[in-house]
């Protein structure tokens, strides 16, 4: 029943998925705490900047962003990512690049968002206690914001897990486009699509739980 | 200013921050010197690839509004679908029968945690190999189907968080009063959860717009996206202007979905009307810890 699964690499598919997934949450999450750095920060163009960056890049189509990337980026402007000329990891690349423009800017919110429920009284309160602005930030804010912080970007990182299947529109050779070939040469549909579908929940249902139970667990109580 | 993170700024912050403005814009000014020398180099910026926008409506008319008509119109049958099937589902999780309950939460997992493409992929398919649907037709059913599934699962999760923001005082008193099961549910809880729910809702409205743009990608689905494309092929090879052309329309489009979504969350907390807590636009998901986030 499964045999037609032979003639292709499904193992190689996934593996592919798992690193783009990773590569592009290391990136991510590096661009995102940046962003979020900027964005809480005190400096009025870097506060605008990182707000104009969020604003605009949360509301395009993360298809345009990767399409973009191909067509633009590398097609009409040259930029090949020090792949040289072999065009599978010039669009492996590319696919990462654009996965991390994107997640970023709601792994900045997430970032914010967690440093948005922290009271202002224990800010005002470790200032009056006479900490300065380090102090304050290492041993007050950031250890009660980042535990906050763990539930919505474990969010982000499923999403983020779902959305590196864009990448097939630049031809990576992910579980969704090899999806796309199997279904055009073989008939079994629906079998196909079980194991795919299953390669997914396997990917996203227990990174979701683990992290949802972690979350909750280091979760300020107030 | 006063915030969690930074106090009242004296002269010594307010000269650092006269430093960190000098060096963010250096930075950011090499920044777009090199995009625009690039630009130039590859001579991106001639008038006649920008010129089809500009001038004319010859653009507009034969490619860009019948692509944008056909995304619309894909996300409005999206929704339209999907919201009532999203009702049911998370109200179906909050049954009391367990034979309700755990299906309807199977259900909602399940496509919660599969990519829309491999939905919409898989929907293409189905459509060509079990129905009579014209192959012209097939790529925006394939679409909805897509986008119905997965966003009747997340609309499902809003409905339920909705519902379970309520103070629980409120189903209370109405089965104290004597209201059946579903007179609660129709009566008392649905009419405040939905006002807390739209934001979540609007909100979600950004998500399905952006992820049609998946169908002209990869299922030949004549939308916005696909229409810049063609255009590129007609106007020679205006990639970057058909692109940034499209970006923005995209931005207007879901950034006004985003600010109505947190203006009505902010006029429904000043309005006392309803008893529940309103949910936020940006992230319901906080409410509980389930699984995809907004992105």
């Amino acid at each position: 029943m499964f045999d037609f699964l032979q003639d292709y690499d499904l193992a190689g598919a996934v593996w592919t998925t798992v690193q783009l997934a990773v590569l592009s949450a290391v990136g991510s999450l590096i661009w995102g705490t940046m962003l979020a750095a900027m964005r809480v920060g005190p400096v009025p163009l870097m506060r605008a900047f990182g707000t104009a960056y969020v604003n605009i890049v949360r509301n395009i189509p993360l298809t345009v962003i990767i399409l973009f990337a191909s067509l633009g980026l590398n097609q009409t402007l040259g930029v090949t990512l020090g792949a040289g000329g072999d065009f599978k990891t010039i669009n492996f690349r590319l696919a990462v690049l654009g996965l991390i423009l994107y997640t970023s800017s709601f792994v900045c919110e997430a970032l914010r968002s967690g440093i948005n429920t922290v009271p202002v009284g224990q800010a005002e309160a470790a200032r009056a206690l006479g900490l300065g602005f380090g102090q304050v930030l290492r041993l007050v804010v950031l250890p009660q914001a980042f535990r906050s912080s763990v539930i919505p970007l474990a969010n982000v990182l499923i999403a983020l897990i779902k959305n590196t299947t864009v990448a097939a529109a630049i031809g990576v050779a992910e579980t969704a486009l090899l999806m796309k070939e199997m279904i055009e040469n073989e008939a079994q549909l629906l079998l196909i699509a079980a194991v795919i579908a299953l390669v997914f929940v396997v990917l996203t249902l227990p990174t979701g739980l683990i992290l949802g139970w972690v979350g909750k667990k280091v979760a300020v109580k107030r | 200013m006063s915030s969690v993170l930074h106090d009242a700024q004296g002269p010594r912050a307010k000269r650092r921050n006269i430093v960190f403005t000098v060096v963010f814009l250096a930075v950011f000014a090499a920044l777009l010197w090199w995009v625009f020398g690039t630009l130039t180099d590859k001579g991106q910026l001639r008038w006649v690839l920008w010129k089809p926008f500009f001038t004319g409506t010859e653009a507009w008319s034969t490619y860009i509004w019948p692509g944008l008509q056909n995304t619309l119109e894909a996300a409005v049958l999206a929704v339209v679908i999907a919201l009532p099937l999203g009702a049911v589902l998370g109200i179906a999780r909050l049954s009391d029968h367990r034979w309700v309950r755990v299906p309807a939460a199977i259900v909602v997992e399940f496509f919660r945690s599969i990519p829309v493409l491999v939905l919409m992929i898989f929907g293409l398919a189905l459509f060509a190999e079990y129905t009579g649907v014209s192959s012209d037709d097939r790529p925006l059913y394939a679409v909805v189907t897509g986008l119905v599934l997965y966003n009747a699962s997340v609309l499902a999760e809003i409905v339920r968080s909705g519902i379970l923001a309520l103070p629980k005082g409120q189903a209370e008193g109405a089965m104290a009063i004597g209201l059946r099961k579903g007179q609660v549910m129709r009566l008392i809880l649905l009419p405040q959860a939905v006002t807390a729910m739209l934001p979540g809702i609007v909100s979600q409205l950004v998500v399905i717009l952006k992820d049609t743009a998946l169908g002209g990608a990869v299922l030949t689905f004549p939308e916005l996206l696909a229409s810049a494309n063609t255009m590129s092929g007609y106007y020679g090879a205006n990639v970057i202007a058909g692109y940034t052309v499209v970006a923005a329309i995209y931005i207007a489009l879901n950034f006004s979905l985003a600010t109505f979504a947190s203006w009505l969350e902010r006029r429904l907390r000043r309005g006392k009307k309803s008893t529940g807590a309103v949910l936020r636009a940006d992230d319901v998901e906080t409410a509980d810890a389930g699984a995809a986030g907004k992105v």
